[in-house]
């Protein structure tokens, strides 16, 4: 038997709220991070990702709180991101509960964090967010045509995406989560030579992300090379449930749980 | 309500573990104090990050002596993840080799697989009169997160083996998963990770208190 393909919803929180819509049916409180945290777990979602988009630092003291409440009493893999910018927040998201830590836009600035949190606090728990797309005409070549983005896809770094990861896994991530910002709310599927190219560049686990809009999406991506799919919308919204998308990829010959 | 304490040496995990074993029905304290460690009816030594650096850890408490004593009044003691790793006589990391605790023989060494760490939910293979695993189907999965390993046993001449029950799991090749060796438990992956197939586990360990 093989290990199963991860289905991971992925939840933005902000000051302790989640955002962006979430319309699940029976919740007496959609925007509580807890209570969906257990309705994924319930759903059988194998981990969550929460992505901390509050801005202000005074407000990230919430978001310890929920990682804490999650962790209280959800018992599956909890990932955070968002604003991860050195080695005391990754030590204070580890302490409070998370099992990984997402680091994006501070190890971009400072490549050796992801050194330093790897020694620190082992590779598993250390996880590379690459928010990609590809090159446009006017940027920046690169090797793998793909470029690394920061401020949500929208202005580009000219850092080759795949060389970014392989450089990343050296530097001891435990696992890359590959932001396909061209894909990212298309609904049209994921970027498959995206995750092939970043494939062939690493050996730890691909997360695939960006594009989820129907169940069929799935399994073209883990035959791509990605380990686990990650997707927001289309489990907030209710279109897609985690049993959904976990049957269609049992159908094409994917182990899952 | 079984009284367990949570190993306290440095290693992370600790609330994880802490908060999952009171789910399962344990009443819980997080303690490096021997006495505690003594007196409660189990023991759990988590343990998360490099061998060498949680071997280090586990030292500084006296966590090796602590296991020593409780295994030799025949009192239960969990190992989780790097818990159960740190119990063999040594771990091999980046081609260095650190020493364990030698409760068991042979090292803990990289996985030879293509994709590591070895990291999601992975079915094992236990024998039918095992405890931690008794009443489980077969594809129920844990949730694993690991790049090391206990391959196979290193019998040494002599070794009374037999009352040990070993549980294979496979990522690109067979590895110890858990064991069971009398008042000495073991599991690779993380029973405070695995949802309700972890529970089942704890529930099944705490009965054993």
């Amino acid at each position: 038997m093989a290990v199963a393909v991860r289905v991971i919803p992925c939840l933005d929180v902000d000051q302790g709220r989640v955002v962006k819509g979430v319309n699940f049916t029976g919740l007496v409180d959609a925007g509580d991070p807890v209570e969906l945290a257990r309705r994924y777990d319930g759903e059988w979602a194998d981990e969550l990702t929460f992505l901390d988009v509050t801005a202000s630092s005074a407000d990230r003291e919430t978001t310890y709180d929920v990682v804490r409440g999650t962790a209280d009493q959800v018992f599956i893999p909890l990932t955070v991101g968002g604003g991860v910018r050195g080695p005391e927040d990754v030590d204070r998201l580890l302490r409070a509960g998370a099992d990984k830590v997402s680091l994006n836009t501070a190890a971009i600035a400072d490549p050796e964090l992801l050194r330093t949190a790897s020694r620190r606090f082992g590779a598993q728990c250390v996880v590379l967010s690459v928010d990609a797309r590809r090159v446009p005409s006017d940027g920046t070549e690169t090797a793998s045509g793909f470029e690394v983005t920061t401020h949500g896809g929208r202005r580009g770094t000219g850092i080759c995406a795949v060389e970014w990861a392989a450089r990343a896994e050296r530097l001891g991530v435990g696992e890359v989560l590959l932001n396909s910002m061209d894909a990212d709310g298309t609904k049209a599927g994921f970027d498959l030579e995206m995750i092939r190219a970043v494939r062939a560049a690493v050996r730890v686990p691909l997360i695939a992300s960006g594009g989820a809009g129907e169940v069929g999406h799935f399994a073209p991506a883990v035959h791509a090379g990605a380990d686990a799919v990650l997707a927001a919308s289309v489990f907030h919204f209710g279109e897609l449930t985690i049993e959904q998308v976990k049957n269609a990829m049992r159908a094409e010959g994917i182990t899952v749980r | 309500m079984p009284r367990v304490v949570v190993l306290d040496y440095g290693s992370g995990n600790l609330r994880s573990a802490e908060r999952a074993l009171e789910h399962a029905g344990a009443r819980v304290e997080v303690s490096d104090d021997h006495r505690t460690a003594m007196e409660a009816d189990g023991l759990v030594v988590p343990g998360v990050g490099a061998f060498s650096a949680c071997m280090r850890g586990l030292l500084e408490v006296g966590g090796d002596e602590l296991v020593d004593r409780r295994l030799a009044e025949n009192r239960p003691v969990l190992g989780i993840c790097v818990g159960m790793q740190i119990l063999f006589q040594r771990g091999v990391e980046h081609g260095v080799s650190a020493e364990g605790v030698g409760r068991w023989p042979g090292a803990v060494e990289p996985l030879r697989a293509e994709v590591l760490p070895h990291m999601g939910w992975n079915t094992v293979t236990a024998p039918s009169d095992s405890v931690l695993f008794a009443g489980m189907d077969p594809d129920t999965r844990f949730y694993f997160v690991h790049s090391f390993a206990a391959r196979g046993w290193e019998e040494h001449t002599g070794e009374p083996s037999s009352r040990r029950r070993s549980v294979w799991a496979e990522h690109g090749e067979p590895f110890l998963a858990a064991v069971e060796d009398g008042a000495l438990m073991a599991t690779q992956f993380h029973p405070e990770k695995s949802g309700a197939a972890g529970n089942a586990l704890l529930r099944n360990w705490l009965e054993t208190l």
